[in-house]
């Protein structure tokens, strides 16, 4: 298949698209969840349906109102944050926010939260009835919350349990979103694979703090946080690196992406694709600029399908 | 207009620590209201890595320029502070509401310290309407006490408060404004003097509006993380954003802690 976003070389196509656990991507390049909200407050910048997929920020059953401020803090080269899941429910954002993202030629990716495995399956069965919904990210990694979240990211066999959940709930494709903060990732990841998931995706935020030496008190509202930006990114290509090497499910790479460069490094590494997270902040128009260095390197590179470079680094 | 690169005409260090900061920007010149901010770029760098939200403190529309008045704070206010004439700025804005331009009547503006920076827009576009205020203008010591010449230039009656009592009144702005009401009142400054503004405001059931200020992820109302607690009928609250639903609020809707 072609697509407008294939560039010419030498008479020849370069072929963009990738498929990750089923859903199709004109080019690689999508948002990591809770960094691009629920996508039109990015539009003023970028045409949104350029973009290869939208990861909308997390959802749960109910609206959560979020944690108590102050819910981010600059660190070295990254960023704490604490928003705790700070969402519409499900049902707001079928009725309020997805309608919004009808006109635009994209798969829209919805990212699942819960506080037990039953919430998993509840919001599966929901959103599968829901036209404009390519697919379910499951949120099993999430450091803000406090229950599920990480928890069920850390034990490879409740890992295992909401990704079954979720998958005998819906026939979308399933990606499950990885936590760092496991002793073994690849453990995880192998459970999760063999519980059905389609595809997977890594890193989440890394568990972290910061203390405001004046004052002596930690500087989060909710002490803790998830560390993203540049800082996490090598933990992050490590992780796909491993992963990548013992299972055989796409894996869409994220953390502290910033330059096409960073993402080439996921893609060798074993990424598919590749999310644009906390350089939305600094940039918005971070995926346009990161696909467009893409494109350049392939064309630079003789690379003709941007397959060829998956997992390049460990032939 | 909403990303510009935008190169710097003057940046002068008013006292040590304050800056004022005059762009080139002809397009948010154009379209900026009073009480937004832009989103400062404040160097090319991966740390600090984010953004720094600096509101809009002065317009010049025929000349197409545009300045910031900001404290340095941290590592991003301090790159800002070495950047010289001739430098350029990435931008992204105006962001955010403005302040409610009132049609006619009486009208106070208070301003603690730095909170001038956005409330000296706003009186500059009141002054074009010949709609003059009374500004409350506090500080800790006369020396910090900033724009008194500009904004009497501007046509405006200045009510000084120092908490030293080296000019004006002797104590805090807000007590100050309270012995001489307005209908509407406009204010901005540290959260303690906000809250009781805030408070002043509620009990003598005139309209008022604050600009806050809280730690600011992506500008553009995705992130969540420039949260501000508001009311949401009843008791209930509700965590609103600073970046795009505010940073000016109605001072009912604030919920001070």
């Amino acid at each position: 298949m072609t697509s407008q976003n294939d560039v010419m070389i030498n008479g020849t196509k370069t072929e963009l698209a990738v498929n990750i656990g089923g859903i199709q991507m004109k080019n690689p390049v999508t948002t990591a969840s809770g960094t691009f909200g629920f996508g039109p407050e990015y539009a003023p910048y970028i045409d949104l349906s350029l973009l290869g997929a939208l990861v909308v920020k997390g959802i749960t059953l109910q609206p959560r109102m979020g944690n108590p401020t102050p819910r981010l803090v600059e660190t070295t080269a990254g960023i704490l944050n604490s928003i705790g899941l700070q969402n519409p429910g499900v049902e707001g954002f079928i009725e309020n926010l997805l309608p919004g993202l009808a006109g635009y030629d994209l798969p829209v990716i919805v990212n699942i939260a819960g506080d037990t495995v039953q919430d998993y399956g509840k919001l599966a069965a929901r959103l599968d009835r829901v036209n404009g919904v390519a697919g379910l990210e499951v949120n099993i990694s999430c450091p803000n919350v406090k229950k599920g979240g990480m928890q069920f990211g850390s034990d490879p066999a409740m890992a295992a349990d909401v990704t079954l959940a979720v998958k005998s709930c819906t026939d979308k494709p399933v990606i499950v979103k990885l936590s760092p903060n496991v002793t073994s990732i690849v453990a995880v990841a192998e459970k999760v694979a063999q519980a059905g998931a389609d595809a997977l995706s890594m890193i989440n935020t890394l568990l972290g703090m910061a203390i405001d030496v004046r004052s002596r008190r930690p500087v989060l509202g909710n002490v803790m946080g998830g560390l993203s930006g540049p800082a996490v990114k090598p933990v992050a290509v490590r992780a796909v690196w491993q992963v990548y090497r013992e299972v055989k499910l796409p894996i869409i790479g994220m953390g502290g992406i910033i330059t096409a460069q960073d993402a080439i490094e996921f893609i060798l590494a074993g990424a598919a694709a590749v999310a644009i997270g906390t350089a939305n902040f600094v940039n918005p128009r971070a995926t346009m600029d990161v696909l467009e260095g893409i494109k350049r390197y392939m064309i630079e590179n003789g690379v003709q399908n941007i397959n060829e470079l998956v997992g390049a680094a460990h032939r | 207009m909403l990303i510009t690169e935008a190169e710097i005409i003057k940046q002068k260090e008013i006292l040590p620590g304050f800056h004022r900061l005059t762009l080139s920007a002809g397009e948010i010149a154009k379209c900026a209201r009073p009480g937004q901010f832009l989103h400062v770029r404040c160097e090319d760098t991966l740390d600090p890595l984010l953004r720094r939200p600096v509101s809009i403190h002065a317009v010049d529309r025929e000349k197409g320029e545009i300045s910031l008045f900001y404290r340095t704070v941290g590592r991003g206010t301090a790159l800002l502070a070495e950047q010289e004439k001739g430098d350029k700025l990435n931008l992204l804005g105006p962001l955010g509401s403005g302040f409610t331009i009132p049609e006619s009547g009486r009208v106070s503006v208070v301003a603690g310290g730095i909170g001038i920076a956005p409330l000296y827009f706003f009186l500059q576009e009141l002054s074009g309407l010949k709609i003059y205020a009374d500004v409350f203008l506090g500080a800790s010591t006369k020396k910090q006490l900033f724009f008194t010449g500009e904004v009497k230039a501007l046509g405006h009656i200045v009510f000084p408060a120092t908490d030293d009592g080296t000019t004006g009144y002797h104590g805090t702005v807000v007590d100050l404004f309270e012995q001489n009401l307005t209908d509407r009142v406009y204010g901005c400054g540290p959260a303690g003097m906000l809250k009781r503004l805030c408070r002043i405001i509620k009990n003598h059931k005139i309209f008022g509006e604050v600009s806050l200020e809280e730690r600011m992820g992506c500008g553009v109302g995705a992130c969540l993380s420039c949260a501000c607690k508001t009311v949401s009928g009843g008791d209930n609250y509700r965590y609103r954003r600073v970046c795009v639903d505010g940073p000016v609020f109605p001072a009912g809707e604030v919920v001070w802690e």
